[in-house]
């Protein structure tokens, strides 16, 4: 069983969601799906400024195996992108929940956060897959 | 049902991931595949490939057997464990498998076939064998073991006897020699120096132990994959299979034409083919921008449409790298475009071979 963080918020398409105060969250791929993925070899961001919509395709994560693309799990507007991730992909495999983020929105509604699932919502979601 | 090797246990142990290969538990990496890549390109590796397939062929017949079977000339080889890579094709110059004959005597040979096409491969064997005064016997009683890398031949030596040591000194590249228990080629799939080994399978663990100990790093399919694919060496399945021709899957250099009068399997087809010119052709494709190109891709090019057969990234070129079939007009250091999530981006047309001794080759 992978890692799932009780203090996350999770989608079924499997980002993370991190809160951190005064409406800006921090995004990332599961320990999971990185495992599902394996050695990733490039991750393809959206820009800084670009506004997105829960469900949007905003970035596309490569790895050896196959390119999958992320969806913005809340509505907001990208105020930051992870750009160690140019040179160094495989920090979405090695800390998928730490230095491998991917991009930090200013969230539009934070009640939306309300919507996604916790950390067993999470593990419940998987073990169907 | 699904087989394992007999190094199954040793992969769990290494905390493998195993997935299913044509029927075979086998692992795809023990981690990284792309550290295990670098490893075998930097130093050594070591990969399980029990799951192939070994089979005897002896007999009086045994050498116009295999004039028949396959489409280069067993008749080149005369000196003992030479090894020679080629063909089987069918009656319509389809490729059944590609394979390496390993020469002991006229009367005396060995192959090595694909673990996905064993039954096919020896349904075809057994039918084209009954004119011939041959016995083709299977060999699942082998375990085999690839190690790979720069470092490979030295590492494998500190586990050698001396006798051992003796036999397979200064061998060549595509030579085998049976040392002790231990059936040694200076063969491989990845485009490196080092030995494929066969061997009792009793004894296939405490080698595989020993190697480890050596430190040698157990590599999984994954990584066989991409290492195969920067040699430019075909995967059957992928690159080839029964609808295509050799002269379609880089493997016209396999087929040996001369002596004309050697009537291989496919011969007929095959000559008229090549007199018409109008087969396509298997070239290398080189994406130096980001993105990977990925089978079944359509190649978009002036002289009409392609398509990927196998694609990765290089992780010795730090950029994406394939094969792929396109009209045989196409010109080697061109550019093409290959349709990828739903935009064209260009690609350089080259040999089919990336890498070599860990060196860029092109």
């Amino acid at each position: 069983m992978s890692n799932i963080p009780s203090e996350l918020r999770y989608a079924t398409s499997h980002e993370w969601v991190r809160n951190e105060g005064n409406g800006i969250v921090t995004v990332g791929i599961t320990e999971h799906a990185q495992d599902l993925l394996g050695d990733m070899v490039f991750v393809e961001l959206p820009e800084v400024g670009d506004s997105v919509s829960t469900g949007d395709d905003v970035a596309v994560a490569e790895s050896v195996k196959a390119a999958s693309d992320i969806y913005a799990p809340v509505t907001g507007e990208v105020v930051e992108v992870n750009e160690d991730l140019e040179d160094s992909p495989e920090l979405v495999n090695s800390d998928a929940f730490g230095d491998g983020w991917l991009f930090k929105l200013k969230i539009e509604d934070e009640g939306e956060l309300d919507s996604l699932l916790d950390a067993e919502g999470y593990a419940n979601s998987i073990d169907e897959d | 049902m699904t087989n394992k090797t007999v190094l199954h246990a040793k992969h769990i142990e290494a905390g493998a991931k195993m997935v299913d290969f044509h029927g075979w538990e086998m692992p795809i990496n023990y981690g990284s595949q792309i550290e295990e890549h670098h490893a075998v390109r930097k130093d050594a590796g070591m990969f399980d490939v029990s799951h192939m397939t070994i089979v005897d062929v002896k007999g009086t017949d045994a050498q116009a057997f295999l004039r028949r079977l396959v489409i280069n000339d067993v008749a080149k080889l005369d000196v003992a464990g030479k090894a020679l890579y080629t063909g089987m094709c069918n009656h319509e110059g389809g490729v059944i498998d590609d394979l390496i004959v390993y020469f002991f005597t006229d009367t005396d040979y060995r192959l090595v076939v694909n673990s996905a096409t064993r039954e096919k491969d020896l349904a075809w064997i057994a039918e084209q064998s009954a004119a011939f005064d041959v016995t083709v016997t299977e060999r699942p009683e082998f375990a085999m073991i690839a190690v790979q890398g720069p470092q490979a031949k030295a590492k494998v030596a500190t586990l050698l006897s001396a006798q051992q040591i003796a036999a397979v000194e200064g061998m060549k590249p595509f030579f085998s020699a049976q040392a002790g228990d231990l059936f040694i080629a200076t063969t491989g799939y990845t485009g490196e120096n080092g030995y494929e080994i066969a061997l009792p399978a009793e004894q296939a663990a405490d080698l595989w132990q020993k190697l480890l100990d050596a430190g040698v790093k157990p590599c999984g399919l994954g990584a066989r994959d991409t290492l195969r694919l920067e040699a430019g060496m075909n995967l059957y399945g992928l690159d080839m299979d029964e609808s295509v021709s050799p002269l379609a899957a880089n493997m016209a250099w396999t087929i040996s034409w001369e002596p004309e009068d050697r009537n291989f399997n496919g011969r007929e087809v095959l000559a008229a083919q090549r007199a018409a010119g109008d087969q396509p052709k298997l070239v290398g494709l080189v994406l130096e921008e980001k993105g990977v190109l990925r089978t079944g891709l359509k190649v978009v090019t002036e002289e009409g449409e392609g398509i990927i057969t196998s694609g990765t990234f290089s992780p010795t070129l730090g950029h994406s790298i394939a094969m792929a079939r396109v009209p045989r007009s196409v010109k080697l250091g061109t550019t093409v475009e290959v349709e990828m999530r739903k935009k064209l981006v260009k690609v350089q047309v080259i040999k089919p071979s990336f890498v070599r001794n860990g060196e860029k080759v092109f």
